[in-house]
């Protein structure tokens, strides 16, 4: 089995490529049964910079949330979270795609313990997706546990954001 | 950067990544700084006699780098220089009368002399009360391991005067992650166990983890995420040459190295869900130790070889289990407390050290294995990462001080407590190295 592995320092400019490339990609297959004016939005604005929308890759895209928070300690899926869900297996039936769903943990608590439950979290969406019918086979859980916060400080409000999944 | 990465194409569980390293310490600024926060109630008095150079030219002050040593132990009281009345350089020269006025029970001289081109340093311990020589040694090596020889000198002289082998010459592994522009740079160094030249081992945009000293202390296993997903790897500190050991879906975590150097207890979630698993290094050989539905995992090896201590909430909430590798039986070790993680022993065998959670409060704390008898360290919010000195003696953890990760060191008696903070970035994960000499 191959691994390709860029050198390092490489793959962060690749990353900012993708996301720069994602940010570009014109909103035109918005699932037809929701109607979201921040979407309509967005496209507006996008028409303005014509040139730069025209010549970006077609890629079909949804506006659902796709951060997904948990409670201290806790892998369950809140209530809230399901709507969103709901609409991304939709979309994902219709729209086949591999998708990652990057688990996260807070700062507290140990390191590898944390990993384990940034995993627990990610396959608590994982099992959502595929209850709703989604192919096992085209979701991969990948636990970055305490290491990547998404807001830094040591108060409940930035621990509140870091317990997280998102999908990717 | 101070280092080159040189990756070629690569086959899984073959050697293939060539890491070249230029072993230059990095700027001053990235060392880590000691300051002593609390001593022992009653340290043995000692004075550290500059050396004399006799003409040879050395960029550092030996002497001061043993007092920092002594000092550091918690256990020493150092005599000033400025109160010195005579730097001797042997024991002939010496006044015990002065040493005595000064209150030292103690008196360390010593000088250099070129040797072929190598330095040479000859060294004593008196014993001022006796007005006898305890010992009297000699080190040689290049300008380049003047620290080295500073730091054999403390670990001779702590040995005798305190009849427990010195961890001086010993090393620290850490990471840190330096912000830059809106991303982490990780990076795994190694330094001096004073946080003196610190070196590069490996740098990357994605997350570095939990590293592992090998019982040689040549090299570290460690979790790296510049794959995509985390991956275990094994690293030679001299050549820096690797090999990615696991590539399996889900978790490949928590890297331990057994003590006889030939195998690896680590974490796979491969079957579904954390479990510990043994890999054989000479083999590749890997087999299953854990069977639980709960998350398993952090596994540290007994002195023995024989025996794992591992975290694991299967009984709801994490709790320090114990699991004996021949009959696989495992046995809950920690009751006190709704959070106890991260083992790791001591090497008397009998005291295990962990990371305890009281009232939402993180404390590294130890238990008595014997009496039951558990003692908090330390009493920060966010103390994590024990790892325990291989004298026993002392343990570095990594706590938050101005919402930034350090390091700090206590002593397993909670007597003697240090900072080594760092001046940038964020540093985590401190790995104390093996005896090395």
């Amino acid at each position: 089995m191959n691994i390709s592995v860029t050198k390092t320092g490489l793959s962060a400019l690749c990353l900012s490529l993708v996301l720069a490339g994602c940010s570009s990609t014109p909103v035109e297959e918005t699932m037809s049964d929701i109607e979201d004016t921040t979407v309509q939005t967005v496209e507006v604005e996008m028409e303005a910079e014509a040139t730069a929308v025209e010549e970006a890759p077609v890629e079909p895209t949804m506006s659902a949330a796709t951060v997904f928070y948990f409670d201290f300690d806790k892998a369950l899926l809140k209530t809230e979270s399901r709507a969103a869900l709901v609409e991304h297996a939709a979309f994902l039936m219709d729209n086949p795609r591999s998708i990652r769903l990057e688990g996260h943990a807070d700062e507290r608590g140990t390191r590898e313990y944390n990993m384990a439950l940034g995993e627990s979290r990610g396959n608590a969406v994982k099992e959502f997706l595929v209850l709703q019918g989604v192919s096992p086979s085209m979701i991969e859980v990948i636990s970055y546990g305490e290491e990547q916060a998404a807001s830094f400080g040591s108060s409940d409000a930035a621990w509140s954001m870091n317990r997280r999944v998102e999908l990717k | 950067m101070l280092f080159r990465l040189l990756v070629t194409a690569k086959t899984f569980h073959s050697i293939a990544v060539v890491m070249v390293l230029v072993f230059t310490p990095v700027a001053a600024w990235g060392e880590l700084v000691i300051r002593v926060t609390q001593g022992n109630d009653k340290p043995t008095i000692i004075a550290v006699a500059p050396m004399s150079t006799n003409g040879i030219q050395v960029l550092e002050d030996i002497s001061a780098i043993v007092e920092s040593d002594l000092l550091r132990s918690g256990l020493f009281k150092i005599i000033p220089r400025q109160n010195m009345l005579a730097f001797p350089q042997n024991a002939d020269d010496v006044y015990y009368r002065d040493w005595r006025l000064l209150g030292s029970e103690y008196l360390v001289v010593g000088g250099l002399k070129d040797s072929e081109g190598k330095i040479e340093l000859s060294f004593s311990l008196l014993d001022v009360t006796s007005q006898k020589t305890v010992f009297k040694h000699r080190v040689t090596g290049t300008e380049a391991q003047i620290r080295d020889l500073a730091h054999l000198v403390s670990d001779k002289v702590y040995k005798e005067i305190t009849g427990i082998r010195g961890i001086f010459s010993t090393r620290l592994a850490y990471v840190t992650a330096e912000l830059n522009d809106d991303k982490f740079i990780y990076r795994l160094n190694v330094s001096d166990s004073d946080g003196a030249r610190e070196q590069l081992v490996l740098e990357s945009t994605q997350p570095i983890m939990s590293p592992s000293w090998s019982p040689k202390g040549d090299e570290l296993a460690y979790v790296s995420f510049e794959t995509g997903r985390p991956a275990i790897w094994r690293q030679r500190l001299v050549g820096g040459q690797r090999i990615q050991l696991t590539n399996f879906s889900g978790l490949n975590g928590a890297p331990s190295w057994a003590p006889d150097g030939n195998k690896l207890a680590l974490v796979l979630s491969k079957d579904g869900n954390p479990e510990i698993y043994l890999l054989d290094l000479t083999s590749n050989k890997l087999s299953r130790l854990t069977r639980h539905f709960a998350i398993d995992t952090e596994p540290t090896w007994t002195p023995d070889g024989k025996s794992l201590l591992f975290t694991s909430d299967r009984g709801g909430t994490p709790q320090i289990y114990k699991l004996t590798i021949a009959s696989k039986v495992v046995e809950r070790i920690t009751f006190k407390g709704n959070y106890n993680a991260r083992p790791s022993l001591a090497p008397d065998g009998r005291t295990l050290v962990v990371v305890h959670r009281e009232s939402s409060v993180f404390h590294i704390a130890t238990l008595d294995l014997k009496t039951g008898r558990m003692l908090e360290l330390t009493e920060t919010r966010l103390d994590e990462s024990p790892t325990v000195a291989p004298n026993g003696a002392m343990l570095i953890y990594a706590t938050k001080q101005g919402g930034r990760g350090v390091l700090s060191a206590v002593s397993l008696d909670a007597g003697v407590k240090y900072f080594l903070p760092a001046k940038i970035g964020d540093v985590r994960e401190p790995a104390w190295s093996p005896f090395l000499r």
